[in-house]
């Protein structure tokens, strides 16, 4: 009889893992051992769902990028340009002009949260911040609700590529988004032993793990298990190739931009083809208080220009587009009034997010703000709104409720509404 | 005798009854006393195992009956415990709540290590607080935590870390030409923690710094660091922030911009609040002949105002409807000072400092904090929002400790002694039928029925293993300090906001896990290179399963269990007897698993 203490030479790791469920029963010990049994990721199908947020930390200056107005006190020096799609943008933006047939500008986002924390908090979860309920954000989500087509997926189902992103809130820790760096490169991924050994040492854990969680000291711990089951398959699966953006041609790195959110969004093209529901890839340095027309002009808008238009361009020519959502989003916008320093300070009452793909409807602008951009003209929308959009773009059902730990109902997407315009 | 025999009788002995314990305890003692010079290392060794064994034994899963506690109390304890712990049983009656039993020593001895030293205790502190028979042990060890030389060090390093990352983030002093000295603040932090510092003394240097910020330059000061980087940029509003939430339990950065519905602040107030910072400038100091900054020196200097009038030195903000409104230093129970902008005249900060001596929530601030930090959770959440908006649970019993803390001349190693000596913080951290209602993490106020399990810090871990592992112990604490903030910088993640936002992957998640898998702390703590810890438990006497039972209690404070030894037992096969090998994978099981990664 097969037993994990003593192993066939030659035997690979992916093989030895897959022996591991018999082991488990032969030792009494109930080993969990994810999705490690399963098919591999070329075997996935190719109509499934995915969202990649492009998240601007700091809270991005929308118009001066997708509703300018030029020749108005609060327009600022920049020029708008024509594109494919139905809309002006930014004259630094040449290369997304050419793809705004993908995309749609909302340009009547009014919210509240003018902080940075409480901004990015709403805006990725829908909710304001709570003291008694930890909200889950968009990435955990769509993984939650996306997964069940994914059985096949070894690989973290909710990726934060440069940036932290927000919590799994009340879902817990298992939908926690796996933190990589823009370069794909991850952390203490070589354990230097052999697979029978690693799954000796698994069998130890889980022997030790399992009597505490008997024990009834709180789910935390029960959260700790199953993010063990995930962190072996980081470990063993085949499919975290797709975090190797060093194999992509020079070419391909080239088109998306030598720099973190270029090779991020370069890195989100492969886990989305790889079936990762969620990829976030942040892009800090927005919070442009002082001088910021030359940060925009010099440093920001051409690193979102090259690496945005070419993950829409790539995503559409690989014929991806159709099935992935993108989102491009901050926390809130600045001030339209320009300040003393040349800055622009936090503004959430009229700004812009830009979404497109997953059957998102592109080339448009939706809505539209006054002429000094400080009030939004006709219908608002908010956070939840969007949310809710993006849900349906990707099939998600707005009936769908989640039970928070205290048994509260709470519906998707916090009861946003679809803006509408935004699907055929 | 040959070593094998004692230990074989000694196990006998050990598994037979409580009162044989006791007895074997008592010999053993005597012996290890008597021939430790003459036995030498490898006897001291199995006797410590045989010793510990024991009073852990029977305990393990379990938890000590009430009674227990009743014999603790006989210390001479602070009246505020009983005030705990009567308001305590009050709301469980309330609430038809059971506590859990009283936890069991060694759990409750580790669980105190972590939260006033911030790592667990040793093999030899377990055994010594196991054998301790005294009723009022755990006021001992509380005591000795507090108050011993030999704890001091790590005590004043577990707070000033801890205190360090609440005033100037993880991150503070990485930043790029930061003006900020890590090493400045943390040096400052552990002298006032060390000299046990009234707390409101603390916060009135941190408010009022002036000098220089790095160690061993001229005029150093490390409590300048805290401010540092928070009064240049942006009129100070950082500053105002952070002082009014960190020792005022006031969330005002964002009333900054607008008046809030739900929050009594209004923009007047945090610009009224901010006038108190206007005077002060941090001014950067190069490196000489260069454009880095080597460090930065707080000062205060006559303000002019925004309207160029320094005897009346106003500041303007905006309303969002486009109206310039005036603000003058007011505080927020609504105390002017006087307007002048020269220091000579008045010098704002140290106004402020005054202040906020007097403020209850200065009070307030601080216990919230201290009980959040043992118990889990404070009396609001979060616990630095004490706005009125925000409900409070056990108003009462909160402001009499705010109070009781300020009569006790703000002796913080007091409130540790009131909290840690008081019922709910005795309690197992396992939840019975009787109590599982009471989970904060589902929303609910916390009632404090059980101890809630929460993982260690990423500081608590790296402690916790150079104590288990004698890894890391090179070089002065200061040194150690540094190297564990480099390691620390792994899981650090910035938001990219101009206020240094910041976050941790240290949080349960798959990073972390692959960390305690694979990553060079762990490679370090299973090491068995010549010289390193592991080797030395492999190449000392004794048979496999004492070895494995001595990493169960150095890790856990337990016996390893039947099936827990039986897996050790074919692991050594596989290892074809290889022991080193063997206690290498049962020591990484251990520190991977969540009973070692938990303070529970």
């Amino acid at each position: 009889m097969w037993s994990p203490f003593s192993t066939p030479a030659g035997m690979n790791r992916r093989h030895f893992m897959s022996h591991m469920a018999g082991a488990s029963a032969l030792l009494g010990s109930s080993l969990s051992l994810g999705h490690s049994l399963r098919l591999h990721a070329d075997t996935l199908k190719k109509n499934h769902k995915s969202c990649v947020l492009l998240w601007m930390g700091g809270g991005p200056s929308s118009m001066d990028i997708w509703d300018l107005k030029p020749g108005t006190d609060n327009g600022g020096p920049f020029k708008a340009i024509s594109t494919s799609g139905d809309m002006q943008i930014c004259e630094h933006m040449p290369l997304m002009a050419q793809q705004m047939h993908h995309m749609s500008i909302v340009r009547s986002m009014s919210t509240r949260e003018a902080d940075h924390n409480r901004g990015r908090y709403y805006m990725h979860t829908g909710y304001v911040p709570d003291a008694n309920v930890d909200y889950p954000s968009y990435g955990a989500v769509l993984a939650h609700e996306l997964m069940s087509q994914r059985s096949s997926l070894e690989i973290p189902p909710f990726v934060s590529v440069g940036g932290a992103s927000e919590g799994p809130g009340f879902l817990g820790m298992a939908w926690a988004p796996f933190n990589v760096s823009s370069n794909g490169r991850i952390r203490n991924m070589e354990m230097k032993i052999d697979n029978e050994r690693l799954i000796q040492r698994r069998i130890a854990l889980e022997t030790i793990e399992n009597a505490f969680i008997a024990q009834k000291r709180g789910s935390v711990l029960e959260d700790h298990r199953k993010v063990l089951g995930k962190t072996f398959d980081v470990l063993t699966s085949a499919q975290m190739e797709a975090f190797n953006v060093e194999k992509e041609p020079e070419a391909a790195k080239e088109r998306y931009g030598k720099n973190g959110f270029g090779q991020g969004c370069l890195l989100a093209r492969r886990l989305v083809e790889a079936g990762v529901p969620f990829v976030e890839v942040d892009l800090g340095g927005w919070d442009n208080h002082q001088g910021i027309f030359r940060t925009l002009e010099n440093d920001r808008l051409p690193v979102l220009d090259k690496a945005m238009s070419a993950l829409v361009e790539d995503l559409a020519q690989r014929e991806l587009l159709e099935d992935t959502a993108i989102v491009w989003m901050g926390e809130f916008a600045r001030t339209p009034r320009i300040n003393a320093d040349a800055g622009r300070d936090h503004w959430a009452r009229a700004w812009s997010v830009v979404v497109g793909g997953a059957g998102i409807k592109g080339g448009q602008a939706i809505g539209a703000t006054n002429e000094d951009g400080t009030e939004v003209v006709g219908e608002p929308y908010s956070s939840e709104d969007l949310m809710a959009s993006v849900c349906h773009a990707l099939g998600v059902s707005l009936e769908t409720q989640f039970t928070s730990k205290n048994g509260r109902p709470m519906k998707i997407a916090n009861s946003g509404k679809i803006i509408k315009g935004l699907f055929g | 005798m040959q070593l094998s025999t004692i230990l074989v009788v000694f196990r006998w002995i050990s598994e037979a009854s409580t009162v044989r314990v006791s007895y074997f305890r008592r010999v053993a003692i005597m012996f290890l006393n008597s021939q430790k010079n003459l036995i030498g290392i490898g006897l001291l060794f199995c006797s410590l195992v045989s010793i510990a064994v024991a009073p852990v034994q029977g305990q393990e899963d379990g938890a000590q009956k009430p009674a227990a506690r009743k014999d603790a109390k006989k210390g001479n304890l602070p009246p505020q415990v009983e005030k705990i712990d009567l308001s305590m049983t009050g709301v469980w009656s309330e609430y038809q709540l059971k506590p859990s039993p009283v936890e069991d020593d060694i759990k409750w001895c580790r669980r105190v290590f972590l939260d006033v030293i911030g790592r667990i205790p040793s093999y030899e502190e377990f055994t010594e607080f196991a054998k301790d028979k005294s009723a009022d042990k755990r006021f001992a060890l509380v005591s000795r935590l507090l108050n011993d030389d030999r704890y001091t060090e790590e005590y004043a390093m577990h707070w000033s870390t801890i205190w360090t990352n609440t005033l100037i983030g993880r991150n503070g002093g990485m930043e790029d030409r930061s003006l900020t000295s890590r090493a400045g603040m943390q040096k400052y932090l552990r002298d006032c923690f060390a000299r046990n510092k009234p707390y409101n003394d603390m916060v009135l240097e941190l408010v009022t710094a002036q000098g220089t910020t790095k160690p061993g330059v001229e005029g150093f000061n490390g409590a300048t660091n805290f401010l540092a980087m928070k009064v240049n940029e942006e009129d100070g509003t950082q500053a105002t922030a952070a002082v009014s939430r960190i020792f005022l339990g006031l969330q005002v950065q964002c009333t900054q911009c607008h008046n809030h519905p739900f929050n009594k602040w209004k923009q007047q107030t945090f610009w009224e609040f901010n006038a108190f910072f206007r005077q002060t400038r941090a001014l950067r100091k190069y490196v000489s002949g260069t454009r880095d900054i080597d460090h930065a020196e707080l000062v205060n200097e006559d303000f002019a105002g925004e309207g160029n009038r320094p005897s009346q030195a106003e500041i303007y903000y905006q309303l969002r409807n486009g109206l310039t409104k005036v603000a003058y230093p007011v505080f927020i129970d609504g105390t002017e000072i006087g307007k002048s902008g020269y220091v000579s005249e008045v010098n704002r900060r140290e106004e402020l400092g005054k202040l906020i001596m007097q403020s209850p929530f200065l009070d307030k601030t601080i216990v919230n904090r201290m009980w959040a930090h043992f118990l889990g959770y404070g009396f609001t959440k979060p616990i630095d929002d004490l706005g009125p908006h925000n409900p409070t649970t056990q108003a009462e019993l909160f402001d009499e400790l705010a109070n009781d803390f300020r009569n006790s001349s703000y002796d913080l190693k007091q409130l540790i002694v009131w909290i840690t000596m008081s019922q709910p913080y005795q309690l197992s951290s396992r939840i019975t039928k009787d109590n599982s209602a009471d989970e904060p993490s589902l929303g609910e106020s916390p009632k404090f029925t059980h101890f809630y399990s929460r993982q260690m810090s990423a500081e608590q871990l790296y402690q916790s293993l150079s104590v288990a592992t004698q890894a890391n112990r090179k070089g002065s604490l200061e040194e150690q300090q540094r190297r564990r903030e480099d390691w620390m910088r792994q899981f650090i993640i910035a938001f990219g906001t101009d206020e240094g936002d910041e976050t941790t992957t240290f949080n349960g998640s798959i990073p972390q896990g692959l960390m305690l898998f694979n990553g060079e702390l762990i490679r370090e703590a299973i090491s068995l290179e010549p010289g390193s810890w592991l080797h030395s438990l492999a190449q000392n006497k004794g048979t496999p399963t004492d070895k494995v039972q001595y990493l169960f209690i150095a890790g856990l404070g337990r016996r390893p269990r039947n099936e827990e030894l039986t897996v050790a037992q074919q692991i050594l096969v596989a290892r074809k007897n290889d022991v080193g090998g063997m206690l290498q994978d049962m020591w990484w099981a251990i520190l991977n698993s969540n009973e070692f990664i938990f303070n529970h």
